[in-house]
C-alpha cells in the first residue's frame, strides 16, 4: 500500500478496523477526539458497531461485555477519562477478557491541560485499578509504530487473554506523519469457544464471566495461574530499541515523543563530539530490563527524559540495579522539553562529572 | 544537524479560518509526494476556539525527530498576534513571511529575513479571498524552489477530497499568483 | 402418575444463597421460566449484579456474566451490540441500579438498547447488611439512617418506573409485586411482555419487581409481606408504565 498522511487519532482507528476490530465504545475527550469521530464515520462502513457512551465508566463496561463474546474490540480516551476507566480495568483483566485500551495522554493531575503529557506511566504500569494485575502497554513513537502497534496489541491480547493499552500522548494523537498499512504477519491464536458467553444453544453447561472469588484458596490459585501467565508475557513480549549505545558515555532512556526528541539532542551532542546513546522502551510492562545488561563499559551513567516529574525513572533505576548513577531529566504540564535541552542537560551531567 | 541532509521547519499561524492548518497540511503532504520524511501538528484545544490557529510542519530527509517547531527556518504569518507570539521562534538567517493585507508593522528582528506579500488582496483580485492561504503555498514555493506544483496540486486533492477537484484551476491560479508576488 | 410441577430447566438446581422469605427465589423462577416457555434460553446472556443477587450467575441455566457495582447494563450493551439475536437480561438491585449505575440505566433507556432488566426494589441494601438504599422510604430505619430516612437530609426515595417513563427509548416499562399468587402471575406475564419487546427489538424494557428483605427490615416473611403491601405499594404504584403496543412518544 502506498505511503498516507495521516493524523496519529484517525490512523489509530484506520488499523484497529483493519485488525479486524469492529466494536468501539467510547467518550470525547481532547486530544482523542478524532478516534471517536473515525469510528463514529468508518465502523459502520466496515459492518461495525460504534457507541457513544454516557461516560468513560460505561464505555469500558460496554468493552467488557462485547469483549466476553469474543468479538474484537476496543476503547480511547485521555487521562482523566482513562482514571475513569480503571474499574473496569480491574474487571477486565481478573476476567482475562482481551481488549484493547488506548490513552492519549495529557497533563494531570485533575482536569490538569490538554497538552502532551507522560504523567500517566504509573497508572498504566502498576496495574492502576484495585488488585495484583498489570497488562502489556505499548508506547509508540510515530504514527508509524502506532499503526504497527495496533494488530499486535489485540494479537497479544488474544493470546493472553488479556486487556492491552497503547499509550501514547496529545502529540502522537495529533500529528500528521506519513504511514503505510501493513499486512501484519499471523500469528496463531487460541481458540475462544471454551470461554465466550454468546448463548448455550442448550447444548453446553454455561459459560461464567465473572471477577467474584470469594473463597481465599480459589483466588489464589486463580491468581496463581495469572502469575504465571504474566511470567510468561515478560519473558516473551519485551521490545525495546537501542540507538547509538556503542561507545556511548552517557545513555538516555525515554519513551514514545519524548524518545524522538531525545534522538534530535543527541544528533546535536554528537556533533560535539560527546557520544550518547538511547533505550527507547516499546513496551513500558513489561519493562524491557535486559536492554540494560546491553550497556557498554564506556557508559558512567543513565538519565531518564520524560514528560514527567520522573515516573519511568524507578523503572530505570530498577533495571540499572545499582550499575550506574541514574538522573532525570524531565518537563511537566504539558510543556515538551526542546532537543536544545535534552542535550543541555546532558551537557551540564557531563561538565559536572568531569 | 543541518549538515545531516535536507531539513526544512515551519511554523504557519493566523486566526481561524485563514486556511493555515490546512496550508501546512498541503506542504506536507507534497513533501512526502516528494519523498521527504514529513511531519504536521496542529495547534490544538481551546486555543483553536479563541480564533488562532497554528501548526508546525516538519520536512527532512532524516527520520523527523521532535515534530515540535521551536526555532523555525520559515515563520508564515497571516495575521498581527501571530507575528507578535512567533517572531522570536526563527533561527537566525531564516525567514518570515508576512501578510502585508492584514499586518501593518515590519518585522523587528535584524539576523532574518523578512518578505510582504499582500496574500488577502492578491487572493481578492481572483475573486476568491478565501485563496489566501494558496497564494501563501504559491509564495513559499517560489522563495524555496520546493515543493513543486504538480505535488501541491496532488496534495491539495488529497486534504480536501476528490469532491473538490473542481476548485484545482482557481488554486493553480492561486499558487501561479503566490508565485508571482516574488518573482 | 401426573407431574404438576417441577423445577424449570431454566435455573441451574443449586440451592439459592437467599435469606428465608426473599422474595429473590421466586423472581429467579419467573425469569427462569419465561426464558424456557418464550424458547430463548439457549440464546440467553444474562448479567448479575453487585448486591443480594451476586451469585446469580450460579443459578441461572445460561450464559452469565458477573459485571461491577451498577455497570450491568453498560455490559448488556457490549453484548446485545454483537449479538443483536441473542435475548441479553441485567438482574440488578436497589442500590445496584438506582445509585452507583443511574447512569448506566438511564442511558441504556435513552440509547433504546434492545436490553430487558430485572429490576429488584426491596428498599434496603440487603448484602452489606442493611444500609439505605435510593429507594428506602421516608422514615424508614437502616443502618445510616437509624434515626429514619428523613426528606430533609437524604431526600425522598426514587420512583424507577416513573423516571424512566419519561424516557422515549423505554419501550416497556412496568412495576410488579410478588407478595401474593395472583401477583405472582402479573410479574410472570410482565416479565414475559419485557423479554418479548426485546425479541421484537422495540427497545429497552424494564420490569421493577417490589420485593421483601426479612433479615434487614426485622420482620419475619408473613411481616414483611404485610410490610410491602402498606408501606411500599402506596409510594410505589403497581402498573405499567411504558407498553411496547404505545406510539413512542
Amino acid at each position: 500500500m502506498a505511503k498516507v498522511l495521516m493524523k496519529g487519532n484517525e490512523a489509530l482507528g484506520a488499523a484497529a478496523i483493519k485488525a479486524g476490530c469492529r466494536y468501539f465504545f467510547g467518550y470525547p475527550i481532547t486530544p482523542q477526539n478524532e478516534v471517536p469521530e473515525y469510528m463514529a464515520r468508518e465502523m459502520p462502513k466496515a459492518g461495525g458497531v460504534f457507541v457513544q457512551a454516557e461516560s468513560e465508566v460505561a464505555a469500558i463496561n460496554m468493552v467488557y461485555g462485547a469483549a466476553s463474546t469474543g468479538a474484537r474490540v476496543m476503547t480511547s480516551s485521555s487521562s482523566p477519562g482513562i482514571s475513569l476507566k480503571q474499574e473496569g480495568l480491574s474487571y477486565i483483566a481478573a476476567a482475562e477478557l482481551p481488549c484493547l485500551i488506548v490513552n492519549m495522554m495529557r497533563s494531570g493531575p485533575g482536569l490538569g491541560g490538554i497538552q502532551p503529557s507522560q504523567a500517566d506511566y504509573f497508572q498504566a504500569t502498576r496495574g492502576g485499578g484495585n488488585g495484583d494485575y498489570y497488562m502489556p502497554v505499548f508506547a509508540p513513537a510515530s504514527v508509524q509504530e502506532l499503526v504497527d502497534l495496533v494488530p499486535l496489541s489485540f494479537d497479544l491480547a488474544d493470546e493472553y487473554r488479556t486487556p492491552v493499552m497503547i499509550l501514547g500522548d496529545g502529540m502522537i494523537g495529533q500529528i500528521m506523519e506519513s504511514v503505510e498499512f501493513h499486512e501484519a504477519p499471523p500469528r496463531p491464536l487460541p481458540s475462544k469457544e471454551d470461554w465466550i458467553t454468546v448463548g448455550t444453544g442448550e447444548k453446553r453447561s454455561p459459560h461464567i464471566v465473572n471477577t467474584l472469588r470469594i473463597v481465599p484458596e480459589v483466588l489464589e490459585k486463580f491468581l496463581n495461574g495469572y502469575f504465571n501467565k504474566l511470567e510468561t508475557i515478560k519473558q516473551k513480549e519485551c521490545r525495546w530499541e537501542e540507538y547509538g549505545l556503542e561507545g556511548a558515555e552517557i545513555v538516555l532512556v525515554a519513551y514514545g515523543t519524548t524518545s524522538r526528541i531525545v534522538k534530535s539532542a543527541l544528533a546535536s551532542l554528537a556533533g560535539e563530539g560527546i557520544k550518547a546513546g538511547l533505550i527507547r522502551p516499546i513496551t513500558l510492562w513489561p519493562y524491557p530490563q535486559r536492554a540494560f545488561d546491553r550497556i557498554p563499559p564506556s557508559a558512567k551513567a543513565l538519565m531518564s527524559v520524560e514528560m514527567s516529574a520522573g515516573q519511568m525513572l524507578d523503572d530505570v533505576k530498577i533495571a540499572s540495579a545499582g550499575r550506574w548513577p541514574v538522573h532525570f531529566f524531565g518537563r511537566s504540564g504539558g510543556m515538551v522539553p526542546t532537543p536544545g535541552e535534552v542535550a543541555g542537560a546532558v551537557k551540564q551531567l557531563l561538565g559536572d562529572r568531569e | 544537524m543541518k549538515d545531516q541532509g535536507f531539513l526544512e521547519e515551519i511554523i504557519i499561524a493566523g486566526f481561524g479560518g485563514q486556511g493555515v492548518l490546512s496550508a501546512g497540511m498541503i506542504l506536507a503532504y507534497a513533501g512526502m509526494l516528494e519523498g521527504k520524511n514529513v511531519a504536521w501538528l496542529p495547534s490544538y484545544g481551546p486555543e483553536m476556539r479563541g480564533g488562532t490557529a497554528n501548526c508546525n510542519v516538519v520536512l527532512s530527509d532524516d527520520p523527523v525527530g521532535s515534530p515540535v517547531v521551536s526555532q523555525a527556518d520559515t515563520l508564515i504569518v497571516m495575521n498581527g498576534p501571530s507575528l507578535d507570539k512567533f517572531e522570536n521562534h526563527v533561527r537566525p538567517g531564516g525567514i518570515i513571511i508576512v501578510n502585508s493585507s492584514l499586518i501593518e508593522r515590519k518585522v523587528s528582528r535584524k539576523d532574518v529575513t523578512a518578505y510582504y506579500f499582500p496574500l488577502n488582496d492578491a487572493a481578492a483580485e481572483l475573486g476568491s479571498a478565501k485563496a489566501a492561504n494558496i497564494v501563501l503555498l504559491g509564495a513559499y514555493m517560489a522563495l524555496k524552489g520546493f515543493p513543486q506544483k504538480p505535488a501541491v496540486l496532488e496534495s491539495f486533492l488529497k486534504v480536501f477530497g476528490e469532491g473538490k477537484k473542481k476548485f484545482l484551476p482557481i488554486n493553480e491560479q492561486a499558487l501561479l499568483k503566490g508565485q508571482s508576488l516574488v518573482n | 402418575m401426573t407431574t404438576v410441577q417441577e423445577k424449570s430447566r431454566g435455573l441451574t438446581g443449586s440451592e439459592f444463597s437467599y435469606c428465608p422469605g426473599c422474595t429473590h427465589g421466586i423472581i429467579h423462577r419467573l425469569v427462569a421460566e419465561n426464558l424456557v416457555e418464550l424458547g430463548v434460553l439457549g440464546q440467553a446472556i444474562g448479567i448479575a449484579p453487585v448486591g443480594c443477587a451476586v451469585f446469580a450467575y450460579d443459578f441461572f441455566n445460561c450464559d452469565m456474566l458477573e459485571a461491577a457495582h451498577g455497570r450491568a447494563p453498560a455490559v448488556a450493551t457490549g453484548i446485545k451490540r454483537v449479538l443483536q439475536d441473542n435475548v441479553v437480561f441485567t438482574y440488578q438491585g436497589d442500590g445496584d441500579l438506582a445509585a452507583i449505575g443511574t447512569a448506566e440505566t438511564v442511558h441504556a433507556a435513552v440509547r433504546g438498547e434492545n436490553i430487558t432488566i430485572i429490576f429488584v426494589n426491596n428498599a434496603i441494601y440487603g448484602m452489606t447488611g442493611g444500609q439505605m438504599a435510593p429507594t428506602t422510604l421516608l422514615g424508614q430505619k437502616s443502618t445510616t439512617t437509624p434515626a429514619g430516612r428523613s426528606r430533609e437530609t437524604q431526600g425522598a426515595p426514587i420512583r424507577v418506573c416513573e423516571m424512566l417513563a419519561t424516557i422515549p427509548g423505554a419501550a416497556s416499562i412496568a412495576r410488579v409485586s410478588v407478595d401474593s399468587p395472583a401477583n405472582v402471575r402479573k410479574a410472570k406475564k410482565a416479565i414475559k411482555t419485557a423479554f418479548e419487546t426485546q425479541i421484537a427489538k422495540k427497545g429497552f424494557s424494564l420490569v421493577e419487581v417490589l420485593s421483601t428483605c426479612p433479615t434487614n427490615w426485622g420482620l419475619n416473611p408473613v411481616e414483611s409481606l404485610s410490610w410491602l403491601r402498606t408501606n411500599m405499594m402506596p409510594y410505589y404504584p403497581l402498573g405499567t408504565f411504558r407498553s411496547p403496543d404505545e406510539e413512542a412518544k
